[in-house]
Formats: structure tokens, C-alpha cells, sequence
């Protein structure tokens, strides 16, 4: 099940090979085709998944593979290297409280990201193949259990990114790509050494071999204990967290390894924005609560006060830019960074709450994000321009756009009833009940006041008052005797069409839903999250020495 | 001194040449082959056909017919300790032989020859030669055995450097080879009389012996160790002995430089293993030398700057040629780092790093070669919007270049991979290293990638939309190329295994 979920997007990108190019729509329909199946089996996924298991860690002598679900593991590469014993990588997937609701999201975005990229018209062959590899390959970062299996999908993302924001990218992508490749291949090069550090550390209590599967990671007791990573080894066990950390906060964004990501965004196309916001991002997180917090918990918790700070800077930092800029994608993208780092807060808390808000965050950033984008991207599509002050009045005559508008906005600033305030609530409960994170939590809830600022600053200049004199279309009076407005060489449908329609309904019908009745997805994580949070507490280490 | 032997002593002699020649079989194959070559074109003179480029290609496949039955012969020394057979020494001749029919294959495909050269006349003989020479060097276990096949494989490569005759780059390009290259072996035959002079024996194991039971002058010892690390640093193009190679690179045919960069590297590394690791004293430790400098310390320092000043210097090239020859430079120090570890796992992961940089570096020029076939050109600049016209060639580079920077899922990744990881086991202390090769592997993603860069993101300058079509099989050795180097990214065990069988160096044991 996981494999043909993970695998979906990559058979449909062999199939596009086969297609000529010159059958665009048949090239998109295969590739919508596979993102809906994805979606029809990630609703199979979730409504087959038991939340009363917990995953995370498997209990000393039950089963290897612990408590998580939906379970592939077959041997991969096993080879004898004499004196050293053998080399096992396994094929290893599952998912747990932690994972599933980013397989929701993966397969949700995916198929919107389809969706969004119809208008493309440049090589839409080579566009889709590489569309599809990324899709595979960030599904596969979600279920893979093998750290080894983990790198090769976590790198494999890189290159399709690359050359989605390369090529179909706005006037300065050669700058944008090469900076997002470098700055991501630099994280993780680090986890690269890390990985094999940890692979020399641990044993698998079954076989008796080193292993790189996660959960034998995940347990304390599978270490050598004078092992390069093992308990003995303090000082390589905080350096191995802290370039993990690096690396994972590298894809977050964590300030002060943010500046890849405003310019990504800037000059990648609205679809690969919508991925990279959407699903990419969570990747950084993910790995932290996956790999990072469970595989060293005493660095963790000794490095608890750090992480909350670098979450509060994110979230104040990231706020104060978006207020500062003209560029409308730029603003989402640093409203971006700074909602990240609610998810930082919320991990730094180191408590139920805490934790869970910042899982349930990464959810609702992912939608309501992703909304942010495709409305940039279709005002983007109109007006060639997304300068905040050519706009002005747009409300009287886009109604339809700009009441989903009014909802992404608000959602971002976290207004109660839709999804993101209850979120960023759990996070301030669990930052705040946390003797360590107090006062970061007092500050950081300043940046929700400039979050506002920002959002409604914006909202109001470009969609209410008037149309400014300069602005990027012109007023007309149509025959009717009303007046309305006309875009430059806009020949589509002023209000949203139906394809924008399909892509933004949904997320904004999730957003409200889980505003108002948030169980369907935080019932999945408690129990993960729960045991997440006893294999990271400090009782839990005691008891190990 | 010097007796004449009796006449018993003689037959005894032959009798051992006799039984030593049973092991020799494959260079002997390629010797006659090498002379056939010769004949062939003598009677074929001037007229311009396959027929000596099928028959190189043929007659190397056919060596395998003498190197597979070895196999089961036992490994040993003969013709006096001159020569050993041993897994080790296996690998390399099927290294060799495949990396000779690799270049005969991407001649073929080479158009420049046509307009350069009126007759292929001695250059297979000559390539057929250097694949003899390597192969002995692999094989090597004397000094005398060691500075002969060097000099093999120098004097055809100088000739082959040269190949195109009126062309000005390609004939500085072999001066400059042969002057750094007898410069360089120069100083290597003194090192190697300054062993002699304290050993009395030229063969490695006995030197290794003598050193053992008799000691030695640290002052002479890391004396004769720099001037050898010279020679066989000339050969595999690390820093400081690499300013040959750019030139070299740049301006020999490009088959060569591929062959060069690939075969005529590897065929240096084994020469250090097996003259650094059979000869050293005490088994693996290091000498113990004046302040503590020893062979081993100078392979670290030359692998560090090699890492760096290849991957730095590599980011301001605009020939592409020139660019791959920083990088070989650079994957020359990756590759010392597998030796520096000196356990049974880091021979194990150069091997494999050899023959994932086989696979990638012959793919880099088979495809720059098809396409200067149609441009004209290796000016990065000409390469803009190549991607195009040339989608394949375009995909397949990319994925020889991704190896090369050493991502997933492709055979660059593994070979990086087990050599950290062969690194990391050895402790805390070779951290430092893995982290300056893991760095120096960032900074190339900048430079290999500039290649895409121009092919896909850059629009080409001429508007005219012309369509390059890749004759049929040159596509499919590329996309052979391109699907092995995958397929042993994703499933690397029967590499490894080949790679860890070959390990076993005669002479010595390793743990």
C-alpha cells in the first residue's frame, strides 16, 4: 500500500516519457490521474489507520518493526564487509501518528500542485516527469523507516526542485535554484556523516547487526555504548545533533539559514511554491521529530532553551520582514518562515501540547500556505505583478477571489474557527507550561499582533478602498452602465475559473473544518505524540544509564 | 662478485620462467594483439575503415578469455618476485580492459578524428599498449617491475597526447605530459635507489622484510617516501604534482583524456596501495619518522589540498574538459582517503569509488564528446540550451555530473558513502577529513551543476531551432552508461562484493 502511494507519481512519470510531448493534455491527465489515486489511497491509508497504536519506538522484545502500520520491510542491500560484519539497509516503510497526517497532506498538495501547473505551457513533458519525481520522492521521506532509504528519497528531491525553479522559474531563477540546491545539499551532506555515525552505533536487537532502521535508532538500549555516537561519546553525540539540527533547519527555514526560501519562492512558478510551502517545509520538522529529538532525547532536552529561541526569532523576525515588503509573494513567504516557527515553539515545549500543536501546525500550514500561494499565483496570472501597491479595490470586482482571500488570510493570522488558531493555541499552552519556554512563549505571542499587521495591512491595501491610479489594470465602463476592471492581456475570466475553484474549495473547506472540529486529524496524532513525548523525557533517559 | 650460474642453476632458471609463464598469459594475448594491430594497419594502410578499431575491440573482449581462467590459480609471486597474481591484481586487468574498450568505443563515436588525423594507424596499437602497461603495473612487486611498466604506459600516453599532429594544444599538451612525466619518474627512480640502498632488495615484500628486521634511517626513509609519493603522484594528479593535467586534459583527443582520467589514475592508485601496503614495515602501522612525518601523514595532506584545490580551482572553468580535469583532481583525493584509512573496508571502498568513477567519468566525456561531435565546441558557453536540441544527451549528463557530485541514487553516492564510512569507523581522528571531503562535495555541486545550468536553464544564442539527433548507437551507450550508474546506486552489492573479494593484496594481510 505505502510502496504504491510512494511509487504512483514515479510509474506515471514513465508513462508521460512515452507520451510524445507534443500531447500536452494527455500528459496532464496521466499526471492528475496518478495525484487523485494517490488521494483515493491516502484516504484508504487514513481511514485503515488505528490511532490507539503508537509507533515511534518499538518496546524491547516485541515486534522490530514496534507498533507502526501498514508495514513494508524487505531486505535491500545486504553485504558482507569481512572483519566489520554486514552492511544492511532494508526497504523499510510504515507510518505512525507522526507521519500520517503529512501522507495526507503530501497526497492533498500533490494533486493540487497538478491542478495549478495545467496553465504551464513550456515543455509540459519535462515538467510533469520532474513533477512526478518530487512528489515520489516526498512521500517516500514521510514513510521511509530506514534512515539510508530516508537520505536517498530526502535527496533525491533536490534535482527535480532544482530545475522546476530553474526552468520554469521568473527572471532570476538560475540565482533562486542554484542558492536553494546549495544551501539543502549542505544540511544534508552533514546528515550524511551523521547517518553513518549512527550506523556504526547502533545494533539491531534482533539480528544482532548494525541496522539503519529508524526505530532500532529510536530505542537508547540498541547503542554501543562507547560507540562514536554511543551514550559514552557526549561530545559527538551533541556535535551529530546539532549538524542534524542544522540540517533539518536548513529545509524549516530556521532564522539564520532562511534566505534560500524567499527567493525560491519568488521565482518558482505557483505550483512548485504551493509544493515547496506546502510539503517541503514539513520535511525539515518531520526529520526533527523522526530522526533529530528521538535519536539523541539528552541533547534534546538539554538544547530545549535554543530551539525556543530560534522558533520565537522565526516567528518575530519572519513577521517584521513580511511586513516590509512589496512584493505580495514575498510577504507569504516570509509569513511562511515566520509560522515555521510557531512549529519550533511548539517542539521546544517538549510537552503533549506542545507537540502536538506543532504537528497539527505543520498540517495547517500546509493548507492554508498552499492557499496563500495559489491566490498569489492567480492574481500573479492576471496582472503579471504582485507589487501590494498596484492593486486597490480589487474586492468589488473579484468577489469570489477575494472571499477565499478573506479566508486564507484570516486563517493565517489565526483567527478562532479556522484550523491554524488551534494550532498555534496548543503551541502557546505548551510553550507556556513549560518552565523552560515561558518567557520565550510571552514574547513569540507578539508575532501573532504583527502577523495581523501584516495580513490585514495587505488585505487592505490591494482588496478594499480603490483602485490605485497606478495600478496594474484599468477601469472601464462596460455597457451595462457598471463599472468593472480589465487586466492586460488577460483573456480568461476575471472572477476565479473553475479549475481555480477546484483547487482553492477544498483547501478552504479543510481550513474551516478543522477550525471548527479539529478531531479528524489530532485523533490520529495524540498517541504518537504522547509516546514521542515519554521516549524524550528525561525520566525515560534516567532510566536507560 | 658475480659468478656464472652453473649449468644447473640455469636449468632451474628456465624451469621457473617455464612455470611463471602460466600466469602471464593475458599480457602476452596483449602483446600479440598489440603486434597484430601493427601488421593490420601496415597491410590496410590508407584506407580509412573499422577494421582496426573492431579488431582492438574485439581482441581486448577477448583477454577476458586468459583473465577469467586465473581466477582459480593461486595467488603468488613469479618470475623471481617480480610479478604477483593476486585478487587485487585481477581487478585492475579487468579494469583496464573494459576502460580500453570503453576509449576504442568513444574513438569510434569521436568525429574530430576524421578532420584531425588522416589515419588511426598505431593509435589503437598504442592504446592496446598503454591497457599491457597498466595492467603490469597493477601487478607489479619490484621496484624494477614498477618504474618499466610506468614507463609503458607514460610513453604511449605521451604519444597518444599528441595524437592530433597539426593541432597546437594537443602537441603542447604531450610536451608538457612528457616533460612533468620524466621529471616526475626521475625523481621516483631515485627514491627508489635510495630503498635499494638501505635494503639491497628491489622486490616489495623482501623490502618489507628487510626493513623490519634491520631498521632504518629516518632521515633517508621520509627522504626516499617524498621523492616516490612524487612519481606515483604524478600518475593519479594530486596536488602538488597535478599541473600537467588541465593542459593534458584539455588538449589531448578527448578518448584519451577520458582514458587518462579514468585508467591511468586508477592504475597510479594501485601502485600505491600495493607499494605503500606490502612495503611498509610492521605490517599496517606507518614508519615511525622524524617528527612524526610519514608516508601516511603526506597521503592525508595531499588528499586534503588535492579535495580542496581541485573543487575550488574547478569553479572558475569555462572548457568542460578543463573543468572534469579539476574535478579528476579533486576525485583523486577522495579516493586517497579510502588508502589513508588502510583497512581491509577502505581498500574495499577505493575499489568501489575506482569503479564508480569509471562509470561516471567515461559517461561525462562520452556525452561531451557527442556533443562537440555536433558543436563544435566544449566551451561551457556553447552548451546553452543544448537541453533542447538534445534532450537525452542533455538527461544522461546530468546524471554522470549528479554522480559525480555524489547524490543518490546514483554509484558516485555508494562510493562516497563507503569511503566516510570506512573513514568514520576508523574514529574520531579521520572526522576531520571526511568533513573537508564532505565540504569540497558541496562546493563541486556549483560547478557540476553550471553544466545543466547552461544546457537546460539558458536559452541557446542562435534562434534558429535546429534539431541535433544522436546517431542509435550512440544513445544506447549512453543510456546504457546512464542506467548502470543508477542501477548501482540503488543496488550496489554486486559491486561491493566484487570490490571486497578484491581486496586481498598478496603479501600482506589486512584487517
Amino acid at each position: 500500500m505505502l510502496s504504491l502511494i510512494v511509487f504512483l507519481p514515479i510509474i506515471a512519470g514513465l508513462i508521460i516519457l512515452a507520451v510524445p510531448s507534443s500531447q500536452k493534455q494527455m500528459i496532464r491527465v496521466v499526471s492528475l490521474v496518478a495525484a487523485l489515486v494517490q488521494i483515493v489511497l491516502a484516504i484508504v491509508i487514513w481511514r485503515g489507520y488505528d490511532p490507539s497504536l503508537a509507533g515511534i519506538i518499538a518496546a524491547p522484545g516485541g515486534s522490530p518493526a514496534g507498533s507502526f502500520q501498514f508495514i513494508e520491510r524487505v531486505p535491500w542491500i545486504s553485504i558482507d564487509l569481512g572483519t566489520f560484519g554486514k552492511l544492511n539497509i532494508e526497504y523499510f516503510l510504515g507510518v505512525d501518528g507522526i507521519s500520517i497526517s503529512m501522507v495526507i497532506l503530501t497526497a492533498l498538495i500533490s494533486a493540487i500542485g497538478v491542478l495549478s501547473s495545467w496553465p504551464i505551457q513550456k515543455q509540459v513533458k519535462g515538467y510533469f516527469i520532474l513533477y512526478n519525481l518530487l512528489a515520489s520522492a516526498m512521500m517516500g521521506c514521510f514513510v521511509a523507516l530506514d534512515f539510508f532509504l530516508f537520505y536517498v528519497f530526502w535527496e533525491i528531491m533536490l534535482l527535480p526542485m532544482y530545475f522546476l525553479i530553474g526552468m520554469w522559474g521568473g527572471p532570476n531563477r538560475e540565482y533562486a535554484a542554484i542558492k536553494f540546491f546549495l544551501y539543502t545539499l549542505f544540511g544534508s551532506v552533514f546528515m550524511l556523516l551523521v547517518m553513518i555515525g549512527l550506523y556504526f552505533s547502533v545494533i539491531d536487537p534482533v539480528t544482532h547487526n548494525h541496522t539503519f532502521s529508524l526505530v532500532a535508532m529510536a530505542s537508547q538500549e540498541n547503542y554501543i555504548k562507547d560507540a562514536i555516537l554511543g551514550p559514552n561519546n557526549v561530545f559527538w553525540r551533541y556535535v551529530a545533533f546539532i549538524v542534524l539540527f542544522v540540517g533539518f533547519a536548513i529545509k524549516v527555514p530556521m532564522f539564520p539559514f532562511h534566505t534560500w526560501l524567499p527567493d525560491a519562492h519568488v521565482e518558482a512558478p505557483t505550483p512548485i511554491s504551493v509544493i515547496l510551502a506546502g510539503v517541503l517545509l514539513k520535511l525539515g520538522t518531520y526529520g526533527m521529530m523522526r530522526i533529530n529529538f528521538p535519536l539523541f532525547p539528552e541533547v534534546f532536552q538539554a538544547s530545549l532553551y535554543v530551539i525556543g529561541v530560534f522558533g520565537a526569532i522565526n516567528i518575530i523576525y519572519g513577521a517584521f520582514c513580511a511586513l516590509a515588503q512589496q512584493d505580495l509573494k514575498k510577504m507569504v513567504a516570509y509569513s511562511s518562515i515566520s509560522h515555521m516557527g510557531y512549529v519550533l515553539l511548539g517542539l521546544s515545549a517538549a510537552n503533549s501540547e506542545g507537540m502536538l500543536g506543532a504537528l497539527y501546525q505543520m498540517f495547517n500550514h500546509g493548507t492554508i500556505t498552499a492557499m496563500l500561494f495559489l491566490l498569489v499565483g492567480v492574481i500573479y496570472d492576471r496582472a503579471h505583478t504582485r507589487q501590494i501597491d498596484k492593486f486597490g479595490g480589487l474586492a468589488s470586482y473579484m468577489p469570489v477571489y477575494v472571499g477565499i482571500v478573506t479566508v486564507a488570510w484570516f486563517a493565517s493570522l489565526g483567527l478562532p474557527g479556522l484550523s491554524g488558531f488551534i494550532s498555534e493555541a496548543f503551541v502557546f499552552v505548551g510553550a507556556f507550561s513549560s518552565e523552560t519556554t515561558r518567557n520565550i512563549a510571552i514574547v513569540s505571542v507578539l508575532g501573532i499582533v504583527f502577523g495581523a499587521a501584516y495580513l490585514l495591512w495587505s488585505l487592505q491595501r490591494m482588496f478594499l478602498g480603490t483602485r490605485k491610479p497606478d495600478a496594474a489594470y484599468d477601469l472601464e465602463v462596460g455597457s451595462d452602465g457598471h463599472e468593472h476592471i480589465h487586466f492586460h492581456d488577460w483573456k480568461g475570466k476575471l472572477d476565479l475559473d473553475g479549475r481555480e475553484l477546484a483547487m482553492l474549495v477544498p483547501l478552504a473547506v479543510i481550513i474551516i473544518i478543522l477550525g471548527i472540529y479539529p478531531m479528524p486529524v489530532i485523533g490520529l496524532l495524540t498517541t504518537s505524540i504522547n509516546k514521542l513525548v515519554t521516549v524524550l523525557s528525561p525520566v525515560v533517559l534516567t532510566s536507560m544509564n | 662478485m658475480f659468478e656464472l650460474p652453473s649449468g644447473a642453476e640455469i636449468q632451474a632458471i628456465i624451469a621457473s620462467l617455464n612455470a611463471s609463464v602460466g600466469y602471464f598469459l593475458p599480457e602476452i594475448y596483449l602483446s600479440v594483439l598489440f603486434m597484430l594491430l601493427i601488421v593490420i594497419d601496415l597491410m590496410a594502410k590508407g584506407r580509412k575503415n573499422n577494421l582496426l578499431s573492431i579488431t582492438a575491440l574485439a581482441g581486448l573482449a577477448g583477454s577476458f578469455f586468459f583473465i577469467v581462467p586465473q581466477h582459480s590459480m593461486p595467488a603468488g609471486e613469479f618470475f623471481f618476485g617480480m610479478y604477483v597474481l593476486d585478487e587485487f591484481a585481477l581487478f585492475f586487468k579487468y579494469f583496464f580492459v573494459v576502460s580500453g574498450m570503453l576509449t576504442v568505443i568513444i574513438t569510434m563515436a569521436d568525429e574530430q578524428f576524421d578532420s584531425e588525423v588522416r589515419s588511426m594507424g598505431e593509435y589503437y596499437a598504442l592504446v592496446v599498449a598503454m591497457v599491457i602497461g597498466m595492467i603490469m603495473m597493477a601487478s607489479s612487486n619490484d621496484l624494477l617491475m614498477i618504474f618499466l611498466s610506468m614507463e609503458l604506459v607514460s610513453f604511449s600516453a605521451y604519444i597518444l597526447t599528441g595524437y592530433f599532429k597539426r593541432n597546437l594544444q594537443s602537441s603542447e599538451a604531450a610536451l608538457k605530459y612528457l616533460v612533468y612525466g620524466a621529471v616526475s619518474s626521475g625523481l621516483m627512480v631515485y627514491g627508489f635507489s635510495l630503498i635499494y640502498g638501505m635494503t639491497a632488495q628491489t622486490n616489495l615484500i623482501r623490502i618489507s622484510a628487510e626493513l623490519a628486521a634491520h631498521g632504518y634511517d629516518p632521515l633517508v626513509m621520509i627522504l626516499a617516501t617524498l621523492l616516490i609519493i612524487a612519481g606515483f603522484g604524478y600518475k593519479i594528479g594530486a596536488v602538488p604534482f597535478h599541473f600537467w593535467s588541465p593542459d593534458v586534459y584539455e588538449g589531448a583527443p578527448t578518448p584519451i583524456t577520458a582514458l587518462l582520467s579514468v585508467a591511468s589514475k586508477a592504475a597510479g592508485f594501485a601502485l600505491l596501495v600495493r607499494y605503500y601496503f606490502v612495503s611498509v614495515p610492521h605490517g599496517l602501522q606507518p614508519y615511525e619518522d622524524i617528527v612524526g612525518i610519514d608516508w601516511h601523514s603526506l597521503l592525508i595532506v595531499i588528499a586534503a589540498a588535492s579535495m580542496i584545490y581541485g573543487n575550488v580551482v574547478a569553479l572558475w572553468q569555462k572548457n568542460v574538459k578543463r573543468l572534469l580535469a579539476y574535478s579528476s583532481i579533486a576525485h583523486a583525493g577522495y579516493i586517497l582517503l579510502g588508502i589513508i584509512v588502510m583497512d581491509k573496508l577502505g581498500t574495499q571502498a577505493t575499489l568501489f569509488y575506482l569503479l564508480a568513477y569509471f562509470l561516471m567519468n567515461f559517461g561525462a566525456f562520452y556525452v561531451v564528446i557527442l556533443i562537440a561531435n555536433k558543436t563544435g565546441s566544449e566551451n561551457l558557453d556553447d552548451y546553452r540550451g543544448l537541453g533542447k536540441s538534445m534532450p537525452l544527451a542533455g538527461a544522461a549528463l546530468t546524471v554522470f555530473l549528479i554522480s559525480l557530485v555524489g547524490l543518490p541514487p546514483t554509484a558516485g553516492f555508494i562510493g562516497k558513502l563507503m569511503i566516510f564510512a570506512a573513514m568514520l569507523n576508523k574514529g574520531s581522528l579521520y572526522i576531520v577529513l571526511a568533513l573537508i571531503g564532505i565540504l569540497t562535495s558541496v562546493i563541486s555541486l556549483y560547478y557540476y551543476m553550471l553544466i545543466p545550468l547552461n544546457m537546460f536553464l539558458r536559452e541557446s544564442p542562435q534562434s534558429g531551432e535546429k534539431s541535433m539527433e544522436l546517431s542509435m548507437p550512440a544513445r544506447l551507450i549512453m543510456v546504457a552508461l546512464m542506467a548502470v550508474t543508477i542501477y548501482f546506486g540503488l543496488y550496489f552489492a554486486p559491486l561491493s562484493d566484487f570490490a571486497k573479494y578484491s581486496s586481498a593484496l598478496y603479501g600482506m594481510t589486512m584487517h
